[in-house]
């Protein structure tokens, strides 16, 4: 580790607002930052999937699609309509990526936490680690997203800006409920699991379509689902079409991020100390 | 001395590092290379059929969903605004691009990490040049095996999309064994990218920008057409926009024969080329 890499990476990593009960969180966020330096091609090359599918999308699929009714009768050209999808999609993606995969590798093969628990930290602090790490992670992309969007001109409204604090909240919802996941997990076939709920939610919730697309009788399945709430969120800021409904989408992430992190701290309290 | 390391996507390897291999060049091997390639890809199969499961969800139902959504979904949109795409329903344009994209990526799929796999973490292909197998049995019984995965991936999403009616039935039979071809075009190229790699940092690479941006912008979901002016030579160029191409013409049931052969050869070429490069990056990684 070189001084200069700790010289940057200590401040940013010890000035994060970490909750109380779990006070060295932030020293498993500062290792996780340390070890990018092995792996920061794959860090680096994450900003250009959500980018790639904005092009695709947006642009080649968009002069075949044309227009798009977002819903309240507000008609906008295709890009402009999935754009804040594919963000709120790629902070799902991100933030499940990192607390499964990942997480699963670090618990069982690197038996990465068996060490942090050999020092003052406690189950509660890699929970809430993995959690801030993977949040840090995701934001970093949602705000180049969020400027690739304003550069192509897909943004309406200065309430995009908040896009950016809820592809945070995003992340966390999907953050908590994948740490969960994981600490039931019992091998790496289980991942396909966790795609096998992932790709449906990225593919059907209102991502690429209007809701209105479905039939009346199914629409509530679809609304029910975590993607489309932080899809709608997304969309309803870049739009500018805020209404209480958007309050709604924000209540129904937060309760589910914070079932999520509960369900996790108490899982690893009981796998990784007994 | 020993260790145990996993991969990323998957499998637990025990990996002997003390085992010296240099010395398995000398061992007297078969006079004519590849002549018992059919040993190596029975052991391929006889994995599989352990562990097919595993990938039913990414080689069956994800081509699937992806029909479900952007075909029908999408469809509606496109049909309502435009007709289709120059007059074609576009769960039906939708569909053979889907097919050959599949075939692609289960290609990648299998010809990335279990290559590098079985050079580093599980290192069946030492055990394999252990016996009287050579690099060329190695290349050809592992590619034959992927041709095996491609194969039923492109017979599953076929047959679906067939029930379904986004399939012109019986020519589709001969787009699916184009899109096999395309798949099998792909392999032998990451193959021999994977035999040479040291850990898995670049599949990340490979993925993000050879096999994502084709799967997005050669063909699978719009025309090339749609893209800017200076993309499209390099649309043309990437296998994929070859048989996507040729799969789409016999699905929608007009065939242009000549055309079809023309995109045909050229994924030969890249299969055929793309074994030599294969033999050769085996060759100088697990031999010399």
């Amino acid at each position: 580790m070189s001084n200069a890499t700790r010289s940057w990476a200590q401040p940013i990593v010890r000035a994060l607002p970490i909750p109380a009960g779990a006070g060295m969180a932030r020293m498993l966020v500062e290792r996780n930052g340390r070890s990018v330096r092995t792996f920061w091609p794959t860090i680096v090359s994450g900003f250009f999937e959500p980018v790639f599918y904005l092009f695709s999308l947006g642009v080649g699929l968009g002069t075949v699609v044309g227009s798009v009714d977002a819903g309240g009768g507000t008609v906008v050209p295709y890009a402009v309509f999935v754009a804040p999808a594919l963000l709120a999609s790629s902070a799902m993606n991100g933030a499940v990526f990192d607390t499964t995969g990942n997480v699963f590798f670090k618990l069982k093969y690197a038996r990465l936490y068996d060490s942090v628990l050999a020092t003052p930290l406690g189950p509660r602090d890699v929970a809430v680690g993995e959690v801030t790490w993977a949040l840090l992670r995701g934001s970093a992309y949602a705000a180049m997203f969020l400027l690739v969007m304003a550069l192509a001109g897909t943004v309406t409204s200065w309430w995009a800006v908040l896009t950016l604090p809820a592809a945070l909240l995003i992340g966390l919802a999907f953050a908590g409920v994948g740490m969960a996941a994981t600490t039931y997990m019992r091998s790496w076939q289980d991942l396909d699991l966790v795609q096998l709920a992932v790709l449906p939610m990225f593919l059907f919730s209102a991502t690429f379509y209007p809701l209105s697309t479905y039939p009346e009788s199914i629409r509530w399945l679809i609304q029910i689902t975590p993607l489309y709430q932080g899809v709608a969120l997304a969309r309803e800021l870049a739009l500018g079409m805020v209404s209480w409904t958007t309050v709604n989408h924000v209540a129904y992430l937060v309760v589910l991020g914070l079932i999520g992190i509960l369900v996790a701290a108490r899982r690893l309290d009981r796998t990784l100390l007994s | 001395m020993s260790e145990t390391r996993a991969t990323p996507l998957g499998e637990s390897a025990h990996v002997d590092t003390a085992v010296p291999t240099a010395h398995l060049s000398v061992l007297p091997q078969d006079p004519r290379p590849g002549a018992l390639f059919g040993r190596a890809f029975a052991y391929w199969l006889t994995v599989y059929r352990r562990t097919w499961l595993g990938s039913a969800i990414s080689s069956f139902l994800a081509p699937l969903l992806y029909l479900g959504a952007l075909g029908f979904g999408l469809g509606t949109l496109v049909n309502r605004s435009g007709g289709g795409i120059g007059g074609v329903p576009y769960v039906e344009f939708v569909a053979p691009g889907l097919l050959a994209a599949t075939a692609m990526q289960t290609a990648a799929g299998e010809a990335s990490y279990p290559v590098m796999g079985a050079v580093k973490w599980q290192r069946q292909y030492h055990a394999m040049l252990a016996a009287p197998l050579g690099t060329v049995d190695l290349v050809l019984g592992h590619a034959t095996f992927i041709l095996v995965r491609i194969t039923l991936a492109c017979a599953a999403f076929t047959a679906v999309a067939a029930v379904l009616g986004a399939f012109a039935w019986p020519l589709a039979v001969v787009g699916a064994l184009v899109a096999v071809l395309c798949g099998a075009a792909h392999a032998p190229t990451i193959m021999a990218f994977s035999a040479r790699q040291d850990n898995d940092g670049n599949f990340n690479l490979l993925f993000r920008f050879g096999i994502i941006p084709m799967f997005l912008f050669a063909g699978t979901f719009f025309p090339v057409t749609q893209l800017p002016g200076w993309l499209q030579p390099i649309a043309w160029a990437t296998p994929l926009w070859h048989g996507t191409t040729a799969v789409r013409q016999l699905t929608l049931g007009r065939p242009d024969w000549g055309e079809i052969a023309g995109h045909c050869a050229y994924l030969a070429l890249w299969l055929g080329v793309g074994l030599l490069v294969a033999v050769r990056a085996y060759r100088s990684r697990l031999v010399s």
